[in-house]
């Protein structure tokens, strides 16, 4: 999960939404939309740069179509800091269809000391939600409760 | 605003004719000022999506503070029934029992404000706040369970204050019906670190000073002289809400197809109430009703303990006592004079207040001859208004009325507008002592972001819906 930017494309994109936080993702395709989702989700919390590599979590998500399951996936990686304060910078998959995504999530646990939550996302929601092909690759785009 | 056509009734009504698949009409307290304010958000249109839904008695309704929110607006009042009707987790909103607590002392602005700044300095270091804080205790697993079941009743008999505060707790402080076995792990897992945390974004511990009392009798009932000192918490059931929330919010969107009626959107994601899964998310919503109140209620006793601690004055000359306790984001079972006839309903409250008239059983004997206290907390700063409920709530919006300011400008925009603008500097000239944990809370909860609470109370008060008795002032404030 490495910062890449192609020509003129970021991962996502911040959007203004009345108390909340709206993000817009990129990816040449689906399995970069998810990577840059997860880390669109933890560079809002966080300065990831700061989030070192010293631990891993397994993960093997389900939803009934592609934006269940992109919103399921969100749901999983939150939980990760919100239920066992655990700070993700960088997930990698191995399955993914419409219906499941399996992978890795590398990061370490959140040390006050280390770390400055800037931002509690409290859960992401259904609101506005897009999952969907464009020209240039995969767009998503979601609404967190903050 | 978006196409929904509104048709005035009255000075602070506005009426939303039943168009397509809306079951019942909408019905919109405002005034032509406050209605401006909507502007482009969504919050008519979501009055209409709630219309839709099966079951739905009267009216979609919704309170002047109503904005934009998830599925349901903010501000949104439902009723449905019992056989046919649904229960929806965005109806009730991801803080369970978020509510307001307001506590009365025996102390004067006099006696205290050469104390203030100490005062607010050690509550904030006193009670857990901001983002992710984590309680002073740790709760096994059946502890936390019985915090569930509880509520306010587990607190008091651990020695967080005493059963005259229960008394005065919307429903004492305690759910029927809550099943922690509903409770998934990971809610159990949110909430065994944060019980006892007061949170961060708009929750806070205020203290204030009665400024104007509107109605002498009302406030007599309730203790209430003018400069008197007085504490206001707002607060909720932390991350174990948003969890249970979350949680059955997916079970039932996986459910969706199944359902025999279409949604307008997937976060109105509904169950049956007469339905397994309708009947679990009660007994979950219940278990954080219940965790929610025990969390104000120890805020509240170690509120008491750095007043005792800080002015170095016994529990009886602080006296602080509490005078109620609302939730604002709940749905209940309640009974309503409907048609004629006395009938049970599930009332979705989502950014609205319980009002319940004069005379009405669920009130305590103190507050039975004027109505029940309904806590109206303002932006940063600002206070906070004491109404109680009327005859008119209890037959036009079962028995409901507004919960707070309502936001009008996003958190980044709010960030925008205070650039370079020292806002804790602003309070204290203000005379408003503000200590927060986070950098950019008093940047995102800056008084312009949120609509004007003295309009909002006006509204409701005009509109016979509740009824103004006192309003508060803020002195000192600490947030999350």
């Amino acid at each position: 999960m490495k910062p890449f930017v192609r020509s003129g494309q970021p991962r996502y994109i911040v959007f203004d939404h009345t108390a909340d936080l709206g993000l817009e993702i990129y990816g040449t395709d689906e399995q970069e939309l998810f990577v840059n989702a997860a880390f669109a989700l933890f560079d809002s919390m966080t300065d990831v740069s700061r989030v070192d590599v010293a631990a891993k979590r397994s993960f093997d998500i389900e939803g009934s179509d592609r934006e269940d399951l992109f919103i399921n996936f969100l749901r999983e990686m939150l939980y990760m800091y919100n239920g066992e304060g655990f700070l993700v910078n960088a997930v990698t998959l191995d399955i993914m269809n419409s219906h499941r995504v399996t992978g890795m999530a590398f990061g370490e646990p959140y040390n006050p000391a280390k770390h400055r939550i800037t931002i509690e996302i409290k859960a992401v929601t259904y609101h506005l939600l897009r999952v969907e092909r464009t020209k240039k690759g995969w767009y998503g785009r979601i609404i967190c409760d903050v | 605003m978006s196409d929904i056509r509104l048709e005035k009734l009255d000075d602070y009504r506005w009426r939303i004719p039943p168009v397509g698949g809306m079951r019942v009409p909408g019905l919109i307290y405002s005034s032509d000022s406050m209605l401006g304010f909507i502007g482009s958000d969504q919050s008519p249109q979501q009055v209409a999506n709630v219309a839709h839904l099966p079951g739905i008695l009267k009216y979609s309704m919704a309170m002047p503070d109503m904005h934009w929110g998830y599925g349901f607006p903010i501000g949104g009042v439902a009723a449905f029934d019992l056989d046919d009707g649904v229960i929806s987790p965005g109806g009730v909103g991801y803080d369970i029992n978020c509510g307001v607590r307001l506590m009365a002392t025996r102390l004067f602005f006099d006696d205290i404000k050469d104390r203030l700044y100490d005062l607010v300095a050690s509550l904030f270091q006193t009670i857990p706040t901001g983002v992710g804080s984590k309680g002073n205790l740790k709760l096994s697993v059946s502890e936390e369970k019985k915090v569930l079941r509880d509520g306010a009743q587990w607190a008091v008999d651990r020695g967080f204050g005493d059963t005259n505060d229960l008394a005065m707790t919307e429903d004492r402080g305690v759910m029927d019906g809550a099943d922690p076995d509903v409770v998934s792990d990971r809610a159990l897992e949110r909430g065994k670190q944060q019980l006892g945390t007061l949170g961060s974004g708009n929750h806070f511990l205020e203290i204030e000073v009665v400024e104007t009392i509107f109605d002498e009798t009302a406030a007599t009932a309730l203790g209430l002289k003018l400069n008197q000192v007085v504490v206001v918490i707002h607060s909720g059931s932390r991350g174990l809400g948003y969890q249970i929330c979350d949680d059955y919010l997916a079970h039932m969107v996986k459910k969706i197809d199944k359902l025999d009626f279409p949604l307008p959107d997937r976060q109105l994601a509904c169950a049956y109430l007469d339905s397994n899964e309708g009947r679990q998310y009660l007994a979950a919503m219940a278990c954080a009703a219940n965790y929610a109140w025990a969390n104000r209620q120890m805020l509240m006793h170690w509120t008491r303990e750095t007043f005792e601690r800080t002015l170095k004055k016994s529990p009886r000359d602080i006296g602080m006592r509490l005078i109620y306790d609302v939730c604002h984001n709940i749905a209940k079972i309640e009974e309503f004079f409907i048609d004629g006839k006395s009938r049970k309903v599930c009332v979705h409250r989502k950014g609205a207040t319980r009002a319940l008239p004069p005379g009405h059983p669920a009130l305590p004997d103190r507050y039975r001859p004027v109505g029940q206290p309904v806590l109206i907390p303002g932006d940063m700063g600002t206070g906070s208004y004491v109404l109680v409920g009327t005859e008119k709530a209890f037959l036009e919006t079962f028995g409901s009325t507004c919960h707070g300011a309502g936001r009008v400008m996003s958190r980044a925009q709010a960030k925008k507008a205070s650039r370079g603008r020292s806002i804790a500097r602003e309070m204290k000239d203000r005379n408003v002592i503000v200590m927060a944990t986070g950098k950019g809370t008093l940047q995102e909860e800056i008084p312009e972001a949120y609509k004007d609470v003295d309009s909002v109370v006006d509204i409701v008060h005009k509109a016979g819906i509740s009824k103004k008795v006192a309003r508060l002032r803020a002195v000192g404030c600490i947030k999350g």
